[in-house]
């Protein structure tokens, strides 16, 4: 029965997704299925993040820098002509096991590049093995520091990829090739397979919904969610919290580099803002919007913000829009907006002030 | 490299070391006071330039700087008073999220005033090409000023904590908040000041770095994140720490350009973030014992 209810969301989710490519089929407006499907990679992001902040009680605002790293490395790897090394030992080896694939530039040149598939393992499992390596450390700190440290991350992986020939430095990389999941489904953001994307990043969404539901319920999940009550106390029940801390790191990390790379091959091309410290910490404000430790809050807001922010719908204020959301949410909602009984808040707000007053008056006296 | 290069990279080094300084101060005084780290400091900072530029198109050079650093601790105060006095005990996660939020609405705000253009402050003395010769290597005198008016503001604030009763009950209110209330010292309006202090001084360094530095809208997270850096080298919460770190790390900065591209500078300052915080979290100064009573 309990297995029933969790899933009825998803059913329901799946529902919506389906009911909305068709309401946008026959009232023509297929065109939001462009941004709609961006929004389910980026709360693809944001959902992983959801369970690192909410359940774990870590803040990240280094996400960026992995969806970053995911995507970097598939644009590399699938543009970067080998053929001038196409005799060399290690380059002719993977060609012959069939990991490099031959294919044409826009001019007519001949390409030899890795294949997506191949491409998207190695991006995302790079993803994870640098998650792996800073998260032993990092994680050992808290509040301030853990803050900081992942945003010096971030920024390390932004300049790196702003300053580096190999990634395009300030213009990024461009002409990224589809990627064909399986023979006639390819992530590409060519117009005849717009519907096709659509439903890939939703079924990718789904996929992800499905996979941190079964987390956050099992072992793992009441461990996480002990560590962020009192990781002391968690501690002393026996619960490995440096470990959890770090598997749901990387877990979150890795959601964020898949994201990455097929955001890269949807666009067919990834530029430095995707690693900027504003990505990051827009992912950080739809989790908290949502209220931390709800995934389906997360989703929620990740797809709303997300759309209306690239539809343009906040124009130049678009940056602003979420630093006030992040500043109205901290002040008056930390637990998310689809939590507030507003009543409540008043009656709360009002009590804090009379607490206040009372206490200055008896400061006067 | 010979050896007025080195005393150039030197100078450069140190320059930009004092200015890191006073950053890292900032954050120390509102982080002694209150626990928090203000993610908006190098807004402050960005504050303070910018608005003793456009100042300056209508008064002589000092008044506008004095009015801008004036404007500036106003909007600490206001920031203080409107979005963290009246906080129950927050928890550290929601001011952090707070003061990012904060920093944010400062730029966009400085983004939809000032566009995105640089801009720069009149030199103090002479023009971009005036230059003093020490030790044979050749210094602009705004560098001096620079170095000056820091230090005088760092011995100023030593001096204000510790002989006069205002920086007594500050301290006192860093030492332990709820004794401090209970001698009848208003806790809160400690915090506001140390807002107001901290945006002053942030806002003098942004008017004296404008010359050699430029000042632009988004010049204050660089800022922020470096500072930040100088502030654990020196171990958070001690000033005077935080004025040698700050020295140390401009003048790695300085040297670190003799070797490698520009474009990588700020990955360096936080390379050397992440490490400090991996290897010694309580600072290069700091006692590990008195770090692990403390809450981050």
């Amino acid at each position: 029965m309990d297995l029933f209810k969790r899933y009825i969301p998803v059913l329901f989710l799946l529902a919506v997704v389906v009911s909305i490519q068709l309401v946008t089929h026959f009232t023509e407006t297929s065109f939001y299925l462009t941004q709609l499907t961006m929004s389910a990679y980026y709360s693809v992001v944001v959902i992983g993040l959801c369970v690192l902040m909410g359940y774990g009680g870590q803040i990240s605002l280094g996400h960026a820098g992995f969806f970053a790293i995911g995507g970097y490395l598939a644009g590399v790897l699938t543009t970067h002509n080998l053929l001038a090394f196409k005799d060399y030992g290690i380059v002719a080896f993977l060609n012959k096991i069939g990991l490099l694939i031959d294919g044409q530039s826009l001019y007519g040149e001949t390409l030899l590049t890795v294949h997506p598939w191949a491409a998207c393992i190695v991006a995302v499992l790079t993803a994870g093995v640098i998650a792996l390596a800073i998260g032993g450390p990092v994680l050992k700190l808290k509040g301030h520091y853990l803050a900081m440290a992942t945003l010096g991350f971030g920024i390390i992986i932004f300049r790196i990829a702003l300053a580096s020939p190999y990634f395009g430095e300030a213009d990024g990389i461009s002409e990224v090739p589809g990627f064909k999941l399986l023979p006639g489904i390819e992530v590409s953001g060519s117009f005849g397979d717009r519907v096709l994307n659509y439903y890939i990043a939703w079924g990718m969404v789904i996929i992800a919904v499905l996979l941190l539901l079964n987390l956050i319920h099992s072992r793992v999940g009441r461990a996480l969610r002990s560590i962020h009550g009192a990781e002391e106390a968690a501690n002393a029940m026996g619960v490995n919290t440096s470990r959890y801390k770090l598997y749901i790191f990387i877990l979150s990390a890795l959601f964020a580099a898949l994201a990455g790379v097929f955001v890269t091959h949807y666009n067919g091309g990834i530029g430095p803002s995707e690693a900027g410290v504003m990505k990051s910490v827009r992912y950080v404000a739809i989790v908290a919007v949502g209220g931390m430790a709800n995934i389906w809050g997360a989703l929620i807001m990740g797809i709303v913000l997300n759309f209306l922010s690239l539809r343009g719908v906040f124009g130049s204020y678009d940056d602003a829009v979420f630093g006030v959301i992040l500043v109205i949410i901290m002040l008056f909602a930390p637990e998310g907006i689809l939590k507030i009984n507003p009543w409540q808040r008043i009656k709360s707000l009002s009590a804090l002030f009379m607490k206040q007053k009372e206490e200055e008056d008896s400061v006067e006296n | 490299m010979t050896p007025e290069l080195f005393l150039q990279y030197l100078f450069a080094g140190i320059t930009y070391g004092v200015i890191y300084a006073i950053v890292a101060i900032g954050f120390n005084i509102i982080y002694n006071t209150t626990g928090i780290i203000n993610f908006a400091q190098g807004e402050f900072v960005m504050l303070g330039g910018m608005i003793a530029i456009t100042m300056h198109s209508f008064m002589p050079l000092p008044l506008a700087i004095v009015v801008a650093v004036l404007i500036t601790m106003v909007v600490g105060a206001l920031i203080e008073i409107v979005f963290i006095r009246w906080l129950d005990s927050p928890s550290v996660l929601r001011m952090i999220i707070i003061t990012i939020g904060l920093s944010i609405l400062v730029r966009e705000a400085a983004l939809h005033i000032w566009g995105e253009s640089v801009r720069a402050l009149p030199y103090f003395i002479g023009n971009e090409v005036t230059s003093v010769s020490i030790l044979g290597a050749k210094i602009s005198p705004q560098v001096l000023w620079v170095i000056g008016v820091c230090s005088l503001m760092v011995a100023g604030l030593s001096l204000f904590f510790k002989f006069t009763s205002l920086g007594r009950e500050m301290r006192a209110c860093s030492a332990n908040r709820r004794a401090a209330t209970l001698c009848g010292i208003n806790a809160k309006n400690m915090v506001t000041l140390s807002f107001v202090l901290s945006a002053g001084i942030g806002a003098v360094a942004g008017c004296v770095m404008s010359p050699i530095t430029y000042s632009d809208y988004e010049m204050g997270p660089t800022l922020a994140i470096k500072g930040f850096t100088v502030a654990v080298i020196g171990g958070l919460g001690n000033s005077l720490a935080a004025v040698a770190a700050g020295l140390l790390l401009g003048i790695i900065e300085a040297f670190s350009i003799s070797v490698l591209p520009l474009a990588f500078q700020d990955a360096i300052a936080t390379s050397i973030l992440l490490l400090i915080l991996f290897i010694r979290p309580h600072g290069l100064f700091g006692s590990s014992d008195l770090a692990s009573l403390k809450e981050f």
